[in-house]
């Protein structure tokens, strides 16, 4: 043990992942122009590997029980930001009965974007289909009308403007991990990049 | 029949080291998705994101991804059907087989 690396550790907030700075605002990312989806054509889709659909319309997203989860999130830019209220969906209560062998799912949004998750982190609590910000309606801007919550992972896992999930039995690498980015994503092992 | 006989990868490294070499912002695309085919420099860039995102400006789709680690960095190109680049006149090519 070494005192003086004890010491300069110290001065970093332990709920703060590695290499992570700490933020009050909320920074907006974007990989493209923000998709508008009026609500009366918005669907959230669970398709699994077998073909099989599930589809969900707004208000019938809304008829499902409500959670308000606050987490601390992690952007693989850098940021972090702690304390932030959501209000939507468990992924427990969607994939609650779903028949399936699948061990991936590939989230899909409106604009094309994709992203790709072990099934077992959409699981147990960890993953919801938010449609609210801070007890607001959740701002296109931040994904609204409603986004993927995965905050255990890097943020460009909680997929904006969330359309759907396939489930799969083969890893299939997204939008941006199949340009650079790490398959998995952890922020407390700083897996940013492919190979980290 | 004669097999036709291939060279070894490390033949492109100056083939490819004269075209990266260029001035990328006259070049031209031709996007994958719409057939459009434009000027690079006329793509739609979305910076303020984990990486550089190239969008064609007559339909939107993806062209270009460029991500940079501290220690690597990745071109991602399959938006693109080819890139055009303006080269120095060298009227010996195409070479004779």
């Amino acid at each position: 043990m070494s005192p003086g690396f004890q010491g300069r550790r110290r001065t970093t907030d332990p709920a703060l992942p590695p290499g992570q700075y700490l933020t009050e605002d909320f920074p907006v990312l974007s990989a493209g122009p923000t998709p508008r989806v009026p609500l009366d054509r918005w669907e959230f889709v669970l398709a699994t590997e077998t073909g099989d659909e599930l589809r969900w319309s707004w208000a019938e997203l809304m008829a499902l029980p409500q959670e308000t989860p606050t987490v601390d999130i992690h952007c693989v830019t850098r940021w972090s930001k702690f304390g932030t209220s959501w209000q939507g969906v468990s992924l427990d209560v969607l994939l609650d009965g779903v028949d399936t062998a699948a061990d991936y799912a590939q989230a899909h949004s409106y604009g094309g974007y994709t992203t790709n998750l072990p099934l077992d982190d959409l699981r147990d609590g960890q993953a919801w289909v938010v449609h609210g910000y801070d007890g607001e309606p959740l701002p296109a801007e931040h994904g609204g009308p409603a986004r993927l919550l995965v905050p255990h992972l890097y943020f460009w896992k909680s997929a904006k403007w969330v359309r759907g999930l396939r489930l799969t039995v083969e890893d299939e690498p997204g939008f941006w991990e199949t340009a650079g980015y790490h398959d998995y994503g952890d922020p407390w092992r700083e897996q940013r990049y492919q190979g980290d | 029949m004669t097999e036709m006989s291939y060279l070894d990868g490390n033949m492109l490294d100056g083939p490819l080291r004269e075209l990266l070499a260029v001035d990328l912002s006259a070049a031209t695309g031709r996007c994958a998705s719409c057939g459009m085919v434009g000027p690079m420099a006329g793509l739609r860039v979305y910076a303020h994101a984990p990486g550089l995102v190239g969008r064609c400006p007559a339909c939107a789709e993806v062209m270009l991804r460029l991500v940079r680690a501290p220690d690597r960095a990745w071109l991602d190109l399959r938006g693109a059907t080819y890139l055009q680049v303006p080269m120095p006149t060298a009227p010996s090519f195409p070479r004779p087989l």
